[in-house]
């Protein structure tokens, strides 16, 4: 079957107004009598029940921290784009729509791309009135800074918290309208299932997470703004609670996963000290402009000390192979750099896996004083987490997994192939193609929440006809039935291994054959490999306690249990993608210098996923990638 | 009224009239303190100045009153704070290193043995009910001699001891107190913080040298 | 490295609980304190006890999730971290260390050492907001904020909503929070129509969540990750007088 994006038809800057022009309205008397039920509450979740509860509609909201506010989005620090053009410095909205493009490797859906940058502009608007203190000039107006390689200056921060205060910006929105009575929110509930009624979403199965309480909860349309996987991997940046549960359980309902196997990695984080390691932070990118990044010539000089190391037997890697760009090298590209370096056995610190980012030539040219100013804050968080002062001593540093780019597979107006279900932000798949660029997933979140679905979610109101279910329906009971034998199957497994142990295991294996780089040997071990982990874990996980209250042995355990199926789909998309595009590298298909080799000519399309049982072979639809303004052409950093 | 009656009930509200009756009753010891100092000055200058206090007694008595509405309101308000606040927090922790300064954590405790030294001092010194041979002490004019009075009552050294332990508690008190009382009214700020904090200790230590100086010199019979 | 925990266990919010000790063994010292509680919890696990259940989830210090009272100071020794940020060098081979929950009335224990925080969540209801829907904003550059306000604006809004000045306040008092978030909008232009109305509601709801007031000990200050200073108490102080003279006395409409 090959999917239809919905794309409006007209040229491509006219599509967005041309839609809204031409949109099925619900007049405000009629809003308030439709409910829509909004997971998550990140960037994305909150300013859409935020927007949505002010339009008039009852929003239902829920999020499974004790509080909306902790969204991981609460942890990016760079900035937000949006083409202002306020720096004059020759922005404009084709600039940075085309920019994301060829950053996404062409591999995004061209007309979604076109309005995240339209729209863009009215985001730094609202946020602003909202009071996110962004950094301002003396004059009083707003500052940027360039970000990610970009040849202008549209990015906008608050200090290194600009997730953390657009998150409170749409935290405020979200509680003003609780306060309002519009919005009921559900602190610590989780969604674990889907309710679908003649094959629309109608409605969510959640867990109390403080009580243990299974419930329906219907509405006449479901949102889900849930996040990315990244911790199918298990160590990433992501926030330890994040979980793919929400939009796995939808598209084990019947909603298309798309490029699952576009995951994003950064390359300057710190690199895990030992097993019991949980998260791995990241560190700005930002210190390449300064630090080199080097391993030893030779394998048994990795256990000296990096400050007796001679010049003559150290290998800047990056510097060697790449001239041109050296230690400022994409992130993909020196992320399978590093990789490369240590697999050849010269990775430096526990385990081997790091490589060092030297400061000691910046500081000679310099002096330590002026790179205190640059990243000082930077060096503090590197000695708190390492206790070693990397004035003195080399950073260690490694790539980790950072953001996913796959999702659940939406039209141009962010609804799955389930009617009714609407999918923003990193949940979805729509708008980073194969690679995201920096600062543009703070600004898909909130166009995506504040812009975007407020003005499509009633085209497809409007023409509903059907009543929602009672929360009591044949089709509620059914989904709260299968949620509870769901978790009595896994309170009674009672094995020997730790539901981490698993995680652990899984993600290992992800990391080493489906990270950096792939090829079709490794995909197919991890392809005969997770069936075997998700088999032992249904026979041997041990879960503590009991279903009835506050329990995270179970929460997790579920958690985990969908990432070892979702796992599988992801090898099988990257075993089928036979071409290296932005996140996904295929060894097999590179250039003679080691870029990425693309196959427009077989992938320039989304394959979207359908679900046929766990262990049954998914279906693949493909939308393919009509491309009408831009022309294909290769990334090069040269 | 109902308006009033919500911002003072409020918890910043009721900072606030702590704040407010603060400042007034520092202005008074202030006052007072000076008042008391003239002593040093002889006879003359301070039964004229006690003299002068009591020209009219409808103004002494309005005063008298305002003073012991302003107490009433430091005290009652302060004691619903400490009540309020100690349900605000039932358990209490096992273990607990707190970064609070002593005196800050005391204020209650010192500011009501402060109190009960106020009411000794009024019974003492005004009223005269621990002391009636002061009602007889009279100077040439036929004016109360306050200033044998204070060496009288000062001549006995355990009278002069409780005195300045009462005065040492009250500075204590006042060294977080002034400063806690420009917090609750909006005045401290990061860059006043050190100056306040400093002048509030400063001032703490003046009243308790100006006012122990008084039982002191009595005691020591540097004043004669 | 080997420390003894002491720690607070509690079934629910309605059973009582008490103190358990366990032994954490051959920890690494780069282990952070969440890290040490994940192993001492696969231990349980392993032996069919129930882990200890504790908050967490960004482990970088900015979600606010993670609120351990170690050793009798919110989110352990080391100054200006979260409990997330605190790692095992803090602390000597040999060590016992208490563990307990945040402690306040309004903050009620739900299970072992997670506390239900969602008053702060109501105070923000009440106030913490600037209305304005979405679509109604003017340009961003319409209105210039001076960069020092700006900045101080930033200052307030960097508070992280982790509790930690409520459990180390004596009288478990939302003080530093609730002034950073009325200081967070207060100071900016944009912010300026409702802030009378704002700081009246935060403080209404602030005692009526049964927080305590402020003695001006500054422990808060102490305490907080992320280094919110008193001074915003102070802001508060005074923009709740005016407001009150304000609204309440002259019943100026603002």
């Amino acid at each position: 079957m090959e999917l239809n994006g919905n794309v409006p038809s007209g040229p491509l800057a006219q599509k967005w107004s041309e839609y809204i022009r031409h949109s099925k309205l619900v007049n405000p008397a009629n809003k308030r009598k439709f409910e829509i039920i909004v997971v998550g509450t990140g960037l994305a979740g909150s300013s859409a029940a935020a927007t949505l509860a002010e339009l008039g509609y009852k929003v239902k909201a829920y999020c499974y921290h004790d509080s909306p506010r902790r969204a991981h989005s609460v942890a990016a620090q760079g900035g937000i784009n949006a083409a202002k053009n306020y720096q004059n410095d020759g922005d404009s909205v084709y600039r940075l729509f085309y920019d994301t493009v060829k950053g996404g490797d062409f591999r995004a859906r061209e007309s979604n791309v076109h309005r995240l940058a339209e729209v863009s502009v009215s985001i730094i608007d609202q946020c602003a009135a909202q009071g996110v203190p962004f950094a301002r000039e003396y004059g009083g107006t707003l500052a940027n800074r360039s970000f990610g390689g970009a040849q202008v200056s549209r990015t906008f921060y608050a200090r290194g918290q600009t997730g953390q205060q657009l998150l409170l910006g749409a935290y405020q929105a979200l509680s003003r309208q609780i306060g309002l009575g519009a919005v009921q929110m559900f602190n610590r509930h989780e969604m674990l299932d889907l309710i679908v009624v003649n094959g629309h979403a109608k409605g969510i199965v959640t867990r109390n997470l403080a009580t243990g309480e299974i419930k329906a909860h219907t509405a006449d349309a479901v949102v889900l703004a849930t996040g990315g996987y990244g911790n199918c991997w298990n160590l990433s940046t992501y926030g330890r609670q994040s979980n793919a549960t929400a939009i796995w359980r939808a598209h084990k309902k019947g909603a298309l996963f798309a490029n699952p196997c576009y995951a994003q990695i950064h390359p300057t984080c710190i690199p895990r000290s030992g097993d019991y390691q949980s998260k791995l932070t990241l560190m700005s990118e930002s210190l390449r402009n300064d630090g080199r990044v080097w391993v030893p010539k030779r394998r048994e000089d990795c256990g000296k000390h990096p400050n007796d190391i001679p010049e003559a037997d150290r290998d800047y890697y990056l510097e060697r192979k790449y001239p041109s760009f050296g230690n400022l090298a994409p992130r993909d590209i020196s992320s399978r750099a590093a990789k490369e370096a240590c697999d050849d056995g010269r990775g430096v610190g526990p385990g081997g896996r790091g490589v060092y980012l030297d400061f000691s030539e910046a500081i000679q040219r310099l002096g330590q004083h002026k790179v205190e100013e640059r990243y000082g804050n930077l060096f503090d968080i590197y000695k708190e987490i390492t206790g070693e002062d990397a004035y003195r001593v080399p950073m260690r540093i490694y790539p980790a997994i950072h953001y996913t780019m796959g999702g659940l597979w939406v039209d141009y107006g962010l609804m799955s192939n389930l009617p009714g279900l609407f999918v923003l932000g990193e949940a979805n798949f729509s708008d980073h193609g194969a690679n995201r660029l920096g600062a543009s997933a703070l600004m898909q979140g909130l166009s995506d929440g504040y812009f975007v679905i407020p003005n499509t979610i009633n085209n497809y109101l409007a023409a509903q006809k059907e009543k929602r279910p009672a929360a009591d329906s044949a089709e509620s009971a059914q989904a709260v039935a299968d949620v509870q034998a769901g978790i009595k199957k896994l309170l009674g497994i009672n094995g020997r291994r730790t539901v981490s142990d698993f995680h652990k295991e899984l993600g290992n294996l992800l990391w080493e054959k489906c990270g950096m780089a792939r090829d079709k040997d490794g995909l197919e071990q991890a392809l005969r490999e997770i069936p075997r982990i998700r088999e032992a874990f249904w026979r041997d996980a041990k879960v503590t306690g009991e279903g009835e209250d506050l329990n995270q042995a179970l929460e997790k355990a579920g958690r985990v249990a969908d990432f070892l199926e979702l796992a599988e789909l992801i090898c099988q998309d990257a075993l089928h993608r036979e071409e290296s595009c932005g996140g996904h590298f295929r060894s097999e298909y590179q250039t003679e210098d080691g870029e990425a080799l693309r196959q427009d000519d077989k992938f320039a399309y989304v394959a979207a996923w359908e679900f046929k049982g766990v262990g049954a072979p998914p279906v693949l639809h493909k939308e393919m990638l009509n491309y009408e303004e831009v022309k294909l052409a290769t990334r090069s950093y040269k | 009224m109902k308006a009033l009656l919500q911002v003072v009930t409020s918890s910043v509200g009721k900072k606030i009239l702590m704040g407010v009756s603060g400042v007034l009753l520092v202005a008074f010891i202030t006052v007072h303190m000076l008042g008391n100092l003239q002593i040093f000055l002889g006879e003359h200058a301070l039964n004229g100045y006690a003299h002068f206090l009591k020209i009219s007694p409808e103004l002494l008595w309005g005063f008298r009153l305002a003073m012991l509405g302003i107490v009433a309101v430091h005290v009652l308000v302060a004691l619903a704070l400490t009540l309020e606040n100690r349900g605000a927090r039932p358990v209490a922790y096992a273990r607990e290193k707190s970064a609070a300064s002593y005196a800050s954590r005391t204020m209650i405790v010192g500011g009501l043995v402060v109190v009960v030294f106020a009411i000794y001092h009024l019974l003492h010194f005004t009223a005269h009910t621990t002391n009636p041979e002061f009602d007889t002490l009279l100077d040439a004019g036929g004016q109360p001699d306050v200033y044998r009075m204070v060496l009288e009552g000062f001549s006995n050294g355990w009278v002069s001891l409780f005195y300045v332990l009462g005065v040492a508690l009250l500075s204590w008190h006042l060294s977080h107190g002034v400063s806690s009382m420009c917090q609750s009214l909006g005045l401290r700020n990061r860059r006043s913080a050190w100056l306040i904090d400093r002048a509030a200790v400063g001032f703490a230590l003046v009243v308790f040298a100006g006012m122990a100086a008084v039982p002191a010199a009595v005691y020591f019979k540097l004043i004669a | 490295m080997n420390v003894k925990l002491k720690v607070w266990r509690q079934a629910s919010g309605q059973q009582s609980g008490g103190f358990e000790e366990y032994e954490a063994k051959e920890l690494n010292p780069n282990m952070s304190f969440l890290e040490m509680l994940d192993e001492v919890n696969e231990e349980l696990i392993q032996a069919g006890k129930e882990p200890i259940t504790f908050e967490h989830d960004c482990r970088e210090g900015i979600c606010g999730s993670c609120s351990l009272m170690i050793g009798g100071e919110p989110h352990g020794p080391e100054y200006r971290v979260a409990s997330c940020q605190t790692y095992m060098r803090s602390f000597k081979d040999g060590d016992v260390i208490t563990i307990e929950p945040f402690r306040s009335k309004a903050f009620p224990v739900l299970k072992d050492l997670v506390v239900d925080r969602s008053a702060f969540d109501r105070i923000i209801q009440a106030g913490g907001f600037i209305s304005v829907s979405t679509g109604s904003a003017p340009d961003a550059n319409s209105i210039p904020v001076p960069k020092v306000s700006a900045d101080l604006s930033m200052d307030a809004a960097a508070c992280i909503g982790c509790g930690a000045c409520v459990a180390s306040c004596k009288n478990g008092a939302a003080m530093l929070f609730a002034s950073a978030k009325a200081a967070h909008l207060n100071l900016l232009p944009q912010g300026q129509a409702e802030k009378d109305r704002r700081v009246l509601a935060i403080v209404e709801t602030m005692d009526a969540q049964g927080f305590g007031s402020c003695s001006n000990t500054y422990a808060c200050e102490s305490a907080c990750p992320k280094g919110i200073t008193v001074d915003f108490i102070a802001k508060l102080n005074r923009d709740y007088a005016l407001a009150s003279v304000r609204t309440k006395l002259l019943g100026a409409a603002a």
